[in-house]
């Protein structure tokens, strides 16, 4: 059974569609990749799964089980959600910001849990460090590490690379690649396509809220979508780390 | 023993010491003799002074600097906001209003009447407030709601204050406005303590919820904690709080605005953490403010009020200039 399935799910945005019948699932152990245009739907997509974009038909399921049918606590232990914000309101230090993704452990017990999220991801040094003294990529790393504490089967992360440096790209998409490695399902919405290839199992196209196509990454971006979703000529190009995306605005 | 209780600690110590001198000092001064007798003679004048006039007055401030300094720290993290305060989001405007409204239409006679009218006028505010939050999300959209709310609630005061008959009505109305813990008795101080006291038990059970919106309103309501009732709780908690602080002493800003600021570094941005202290911090600035407020030597007693807009607003804007790299996030 999938961790997360989404049956032609629908959603407004005001008086605007922002999906139309989507169909798609997230199994155990595999990193899935929305990509699309902006606008596509990612962000609603992710937004629908975790319960914050009211329905207006279909349904999401977590475990085969409905999320309206689900509490609050229920939810947040099956899935753990990284939102694209990384606006932190005040300044906490780090281990308590990645404490916070396991609000019903007991502080000794999450402040442990947060500690090992933090090495995770490579911000052990920033342990006790404030958030407000921190760059764009340690605080990405930090917000990871908060997505990662709580250990929840599904992970959700919404542009999670947006506006971080190259290194600090791949060291969010390879944690995430490990947790799904370690029997995790992973959804993540990326709008680098090389990247997306070279880490998903899977790529789900999206363009104006519909699913265009989906299947194995190079499949799915194949050069016919690549034009007419993307605007681009595009070809892959086999490399030895991975497939490249060589392309060129149509 | 942990870093907010010993901040706990060292502020609880303050308020001890500012409440000792607030009662040992006033315009009054005292020979060793009649401080003899204030704590030996209860029927001596000193006794009165110390014990019915400067000690209720005191206790009065406290509990009012205290309730507003909680309300402003569990709107500033309901809002994630370091500018939100009962003042900013209208609840001690229509507090206001509904004392005007009790005053003019002869309400004062009654005890309690206008006191009552005070915390309805905050209740309703609060419930606004809730209805409103539910329906906008952005916690700039509340912000606005509560500003556009307190100027509503501040024209119609205008209005009652203009077509009030009586100028004794006026003058009790501008009092009420300007602020005061002059002439508080023990029971104002009976009063307005369970009130604030209630309104601690909402805010603490809110904390979670305060502390964990820290992340923002997508990563508050995908935690596992039932949002929708831990922000109601922080606005009951609120209005509660501003209503009994407006309802004894009215209208007094700044503070609520000012104590959470001044303990923010300390409880290390803890959104949770930061309502002791800043309910201490709160009590402790009013309790000194009051006590300067009456030894300065003026004609008029200065208006609690006043002295705090007076003496805050600049220190305010020096918090916030220094703490603005921090807002900046």
């Amino acid at each position: 059974m999938s961790l997360l399935s989404l049956e032609k799910v629908s959603a407004r945005l005001g008086k605007q569609a922002v999906l139309n019948g989507v169909d798609l699932t997230v199994g155990a152990g595999e990193v899935v990749a929305l990509c699309g245009p902006n606008g596509a739907g990612k962000s609603s997509a992710i937004r629908a799964a975790v319960g914050l974009a009211p329905l207006t038909g279909g349904a999401v399921r977590l475990d085969g089980d409905d999320l309206r049918g689900l509490s609050h606590r229920q939810r947040a232990e099956r899935v753990a959600y990284l939102p694209q914000e990384r606006r932190i309101a005040w300044n906490l230090p780090a281990f308590e910001v990645a404490a916070l993704g396991a609000p019903f452990l007991s502080g000794g017990d999450a402040m442990a849990r947060a500690e090992a999220a933090l090495i995770e991801v490579g911000a052990g040094h920033l342990i006790d460090r404030g958030v407000a003294d921190m760059s764009g990529g340690e605080r990405a790393r930090v917000l990871l590490a908060r997505a990662l504490v709580v250990g929840a089967p599904l992970l959700l992360a919404d542009e999670p690379i947006a506006g971080l440096d190259p290194d600090a790209q791949r060291l969010v998409l390879e944690r995430l690649r490990a947790r799904a490695d370690a029997g995790a399902g992973v959804l993540v919405s990326l709008h680098d396509l090389t990247l997306a290839a070279g880490f998903a199992d899977r790529v789900v196209v999206l363009d104006q809220g519909r699913v265009i196509a989906q299947g194995a990454p190079i499949e799915a971006l194949s050069p016919t979508v690549l034009r007419s979703v993307f605007g681009l000529d595009g070809e892959w190009v086999e490399a030895p780390n991975g497939p490249l995306l060589a392309a060129r605005r149509a | 023993m942990s870093r907010t209780v010993r901040l706990c600690l060292a502020l609880g110590l303050c308020v001890i010491a500012a409440l000792a001198l607030a009662i040992l000092i006033g315009e009054t001064g005292f020979d060793r003799g009649q401080y003899a007798a204030a704590f030996g003679d209860p029927t001596s004048g000193p006794w009165e002074v110390l014990w019915q006039v400067r000690a209720p007055r005191a206790v009065c401030a406290l509990a009012v600097g205290a309730a507003l300094g909680l309300a402003g720290a569990v709107m500033q993290g309901l809002l994630r906001n370091p500018l939100a305060d009962p003042g900013v989001l209208g609840v001690s405007a229509t507090a206001a209003l509904g004392a005007a409204l009790a005053i003019v239409m002869g309400g004062a006679a009654v005890p309690g009447l206008v006191e009552i009218s005070a915390l309805i006028g905050a209740g309703l505010a609060g419930a606004m407030l809730i209805a409103a939050s539910s329906a906008m999300r952005a916690p700039e959209a509340l912000i606005l709601f509560g500003v556009a709310l307190s100027s509503f609630a501040g024209a119609l005061t205008a209005l009652i204050f203009n077509l009030s008959p009586s100028p004794i009505a006026q003058a009790e109305v501008m009092s009420w406005l300007l602020g005061s813990v002059q002439n508080r008795s023990w029971v104002d101080v009976a009063w307005v303590t369970p009130a604030v006291l209630v309104s601690a038990v909402f805010a603490v059970l809110a904390s979670p919820g305060l502390k964990m919106l820290t992340l923002g309103d997508e990563g508050a309501a995908t935690s596992g904690l039932s949002m929708g009732r831990l922000r109601a709780f922080a606005l009951i908690a609120a209005a509660l709080a501003t209503g009994a602080a407006v309802a004894v002493a009215g209208v007094i800003g700044f503070v609520g605005l000012a104590a959470p600021h001044l303990v923010r570094a300390a409880v290390r941005g803890d959104a949770g953490r930061i309502l002791a202290p800043s309910a201490l911090s709160g009590g402790l600035m009013l309790v000194i403010a009051d006590l300067l407020a009456r030894l300065t030597p003026t004609d008029q007693e200065l208006k609690l009020g006043v002295f705090t807009a007076l003496i805050g607003a600049p220190l305010f804007a020096l918090i916030a200039w220094r703490a603005a790299r921090e807002w900046r996030l």
